[in-house]
């Protein structure tokens, strides 16, 4: 078995996704075209962020079409498929938040995360708040200001400043809040929380193998979701998972592991 | 909270940790809510941008393009961008430079049909044909309109310059030339150019082909270059121009302060 396999197969379908995207602009390439917020799968299935569009129906706008049926499409498939697996998956974010924590933990940031740590639910509200934006000012407001918009764009179509808004949510992470933007802010992880809660895929654990190690606690950027580590083997329910797989990477003993939501071992990869 | 001692926090703590919270997250929420819309506001009050074919006016523009690029990636001469932060436009949405690269006007337009969600709108950019099925036709596009510049246009200073003109893909219906004796010499032509704002599509190749150092022909977005007059001005001889009484009552009145009084109260007030 290799060692964090989950943790490589993820980092190549990011990075495969942005560069199917970059290749459809760059080369004209017919599988996937587009970027995160609207594509084309083969000019044929329409994908669109779903967030995005609840956002422009907010905004007053009349969107029909292509974008609704995309949007339609991606709920099903990440309300199918259960966790934030957008957000540990595809999003392009994920890599510079990982980035940062790693250099978090070489220089041994860690200490300040409870003093001046923020609610898990922060990103529920800036959910909200998002949608109430976009009605007062008739414009997608989490997609004007949005770092994910500005990264996976400007890497298919020119970045330009755009590195600004992914740099502060870089510095954000390192120094202000472990976690910070993923685990705390992000609207659109809020969203897919939501949405993922009732799917497929959940992590096991197994409480009678458990050696009570904590490190699938530690290695977790979702602390929250792992409540029942010490205590009763259980699936992880919470939408807030993000279905990294981290925990069963970093258990020695597979106390952890991948299932589906109703019985554990059926998914063995 | 403090250590401090106080009564009612033995009491009744939670209801005042859950006020303090609440306070604390309504606060932040405002705070933040506030710097953001800013952010947006600001950024929403740049209307020197120039939209590909077919799209929406600007504020439902704004409200429903995604900002996916198909449009971008649809057009072959690659004349269409997404907004950079620095580009003073908002963010992540499609324009066009016409200096650096105009719109070719494609007859399929592709950039309209790439759209997912109907910011580009064909029907905005199609006429119907005798079946009733919508056609589309580039001729129609309103993206801007080109506006000359009098005193740097060199045509306008009696040297023979047809750039503009001859680079207009309507040409002699957009763009038409005016020869006017120039007076100074007493025996030259002057050939000017004059844009015609029912035609004009604003695709730009004019300001692209113009020869001055800054172009002097330009493309503007049409809410700024055009003005609009009411409906008590129609020309009456222009069966266009009479279409838009359709919509109207009939009625136009004007209210001021003075509405309520007779026209010989008018007449007469200083007179004591």
């Amino acid at each position: 078995m290799i060692q964090n396999k989950y943790l490589i197969s993820r980092r190549i379908t990011q990075i495969a996704v942005l560069f199917l995207f970059f290749s459809g602009n760059a080369f004209g390439w017919n599988l996937l075209r587009g970027n995160l917020s609207s594509a084309k799968v083969l000019n044929l299935i329409p994908l669109s962020d779903p967030f995005a569009v609840i956002q422009s129906f907010s905004a007053g706008a009349a969107i029909a079409g292509d974008a609704l049926l995309g949007a339609i499409v991606i709920t099903a498939i990440y309300a199918a498929a259960g966790g934030r697996i957008f957000c540990s998956w595809v999003c392009p974010v994920n890599m510079v938040t990982d980035l940062a924590n790693r250099i978090r933990s070489i220089l041994k940031l860690d200490s300040s995360e409870q003093v001046r740590g923020i609610s898990r639910g922060v990103r529920y509200w800036v959910l909200a708040l998002s949608i109430v934006l976009s009605i007062i000012l008739g414009v997608g407001a989490f997609e004007w200001i949005s770092p994910i918009g500005a990264l996976h764009r400007g890497i298919v179509y020119g970045i330009g400043a755009g590195w600004a808004f992914v740099l502060v949510v870089f510095l954000f992470d390192l120094f202000v809040m472990k976690h910070g933007f993923c685990g705390h802010v992000c609207p659109l992880g809020g969203f897919y929380s939501i949405i993922g809660r009732f799917g497929f895929l959940r992590i096991w654990y197994e409480h009678e193998k458990c050696t009570l190690c904590q490190k699938c606690v530690d290695i977790c950027p979702e602390k929250q979701v792992l409540h029942m580590v010490g205590k009763e083997s259980a699936p992880v329910l919470s939408g807030e998972c993000i279905n990294c797989g981290r925990c069963i990477e970093v258990c020695d003993v597979n106390a952890v592991r991948f299932g589906n939501i109703y019985k554990k071992d059926i998914v063995t990869i | 909270m403090g250590k401090r001692k106080d009564p009612h926090e033995t009491r009744m703590p939670e209801r005042r940790d859950f006020l303090a919270k609440t306070l604390k997250s309504l606060g932040l929420a405002a705070t933040g809510g506030l710097v953001w819309a800013g952010y947006i506001t600001e950024g929403r009050s740049a209307p020197f941008v120039l939209r590909p074919p077919g799209a929406l006016a600007e504020r439902q523009f704004l409200a429903s393009c995604i900002k996916c690029g198909m449009c971008v990636e649809a057009c072959p001469y690659d004349a269409l961008e997404l907004a950079k932060p620095e580009d003073d436009t908002p963010i992540g949405t499609p324009y066009f430079v016409p200096r650096t690269t105009p719109c070719y006007m494609c007859r399929d337009i592709p950039c309209v049909p790439a759209c997912p969600t109907g910011s580009l709108d064909k029907s905005l950019v199609s006429e119907k044909d005798n079946a009733g099925e919508l056609i589309l036709n580039i001729n129609l596009a309103k993206m801007g309109l080109a506006v000359i510049d009098r005193d740097t246009c060199i045509a306008y200073a009696g040297i023979q310059c047809d750039a503009c003109y001859r680079a207009c893909p309507l040409i002699d219906r957009a763009i038409t030339v005016e020869y006017t004796r120039i007076e100074r010499t007493g025996k030259h032509a002057m050939l000017a150019p004059v844009v015609h704002s029912d035609i004009c599509t604003g695709c730009g190749l004019c300001e692209n082909a113009c020869v001055t150092r800054k172009a002097s022909i330009f493309i503007l977005p049409r809410e700024i270059a055009m003005g609009e007059s009411s409906e008590r001005y129609v020309k009456g001889w222009d069966a266009r121009d009479e279409e838009r009484l359709k919509d109207t009552t009939g009625e136009v009145t004007t209210e001021t302060p003075r509405s309520g009084r007779s026209p010989i109260d008018y007449l007469n007030e200083d007179i004591q």
